[in-house]
């Protein structure tokens, strides 16, 4: 037996992880609590899971406070303009087919400003991951309302109430055909990276919409002021039903009304390439 | 029906619960909370010390050490890479 040794925490200057990540960057620009954080960890650690070697992992990441995740991984990394990183991600996979191409951006960009991007990609089925983080709001300009604030949540341009609906975002995406479909917060790490490394295996357009707490922007306005708050509000509310009507699990927020998560959709679907290539046997341009 | 009829584990005093060693990166901690929260033995409090921007970073409380059984959630839940978890060998430290 070796000798005892008191037991306490020790001080260290680097991580396991920091072999995947740009650790001169950090400490990163996000707020205490912020949920994002939380989503680079997972997929971190989906990449390292998944049997893919990291330099065939592409990131692409629009604007907004969730498009700096492209900053901090130290993979090949692309960030672009407002709304359009499906649109980068499509073309980048058309050409290098063998490119893990995985987009991470935020409900403003992928869903509201971007929204016909989104659309076509999961119609076309093309074979990249979209991993959406829904903060109900867009954060970074100000905390305006958008596409996803929960109807009556209150924002700096709506303060007595969101008067419209809010989408939902899991039955948009397997409307259109999606062959992966799930929705999971940063409380569910553990599901969340499983996910996210099954995501990277599924053939086709996989969805993942992470829904994440903003304690500065969306909480200030609606009594989430600190991150506790969310992890309160996501411990109490959150149910995991994976054969869930998809036609209810849209989000209120409401007390009592529970948020709805699980890997809803994993089926088989002939992907754009798949397509591609045959309509190009057709034409006569491949043996 | 209840769980008490059901036969117990002729192993069960063989199984080995295991050990975590708690790194803490200071610089990188915001005082968030989570690690703290959500951890199930209740390992880590708000320490005393501040970092180069001011916040907090945890410690472990007094005599807790021996009580972590490295779960990681608090490695899994921190947003700043600031903590994880070494497993180890029980027997060598408690």
């Amino acid at each position: 037996m070796g000798q005892k040794v008191v037991l306490r925490e020790r001080i260290v200057d680097e991580s396991p992880r920091d072999d995947l990540i740009r650790r001169e960057r950090f400490p990163h620009i996000w707020c205490p609590g912020c949920g994002l954080g939380t989503v680079l960890k997972c997929y971190v650690e989906a990449i390292a899971a998944s049997n893919i070697p990291p330099d065939k992992h592409v990131i692409v990441s629009g604007i907004g406070c969730t498009g700096r995740i492209a900053g901090y991984v130290r993979l090949d990394s692309y960030h672009v303009t407002h709304g359009r990183p499906i649109a980068f991600a499509e073309g980048m996979k058309i050409v290098r087919p063998d490119l893990e191409v995985t987009v991470i951006s935020g409900d403003g960009d992928l869903v509201t400003i971007g929204g016909n991007h989104f659309i076509h990609a999961v119609r076309r089925n093309v074979d990249i991951n979209v991993f959406l983080v829904n903060n109900f709001i867009y954060g970074m300009t100000g905390n305006q309302m958008g596409s996803t604030t929960p109807l009556g949540a209150k924002s700096s341009t709506s303060p007595y109430g969101c008067p419209e609906p809010p989408f939902n975002l899991p039955l948009l995406a397997a409307a259109l055909g999606a062959p992966f479909v799930a929705r999971w917060t940063t409380l569910h790490v553990r599901q969340l990276a499983d996910a996210m490394k099954r995501a990277m295996n599924v053939k086709g357009f996989a969805f993942i919409e992470i829904i994440s707490p903003c304690p500065v922007g969306f909480g200030s306005y609606n009594d989430l002021r600190d991150g506790r708050d969310y992890i309160k509000l996501f411990l109490e509310n959150c149910i995991v039903d994976h054969s869930a009507d998809l036609n209810k699990v849209g989000i209120t927020l409401k007390p009592g009304e529970p948020i709805i998560l699980g890997n809803f959709i994993d089926r088989e679907a002939p992907t754009y390439h798949d397509l591609e290539l045959e309509v190009f046997k057709k034409a006569g341009w491949l043996k | 029906m209840s769980l008490k009829i059901v036969r117990e584990p002729i192993n069960k005093y063989m199984q080995k619960i295991p050990l975590g060693l708690i790194h803490i990166i200071p610089e990188r901690c915001k005082e968030c909370g989570y690690c703290i929260d959500l951890c199930p033995k209740d390992v880590l409090e708000v320490g005393d010390e501040r970092n180069i921007k001011g916040y907090r970073w945890p410690r472990v409380a007094d005599g807790k050490a021996a009580e972590c059984i490295a779960c990681r959630m608090c490695e899994w839940i921190c947003p700043e890479f600031a903590i994880f978890i070494v497993e180890a060998d029980r027997r060598e430290y408690v």
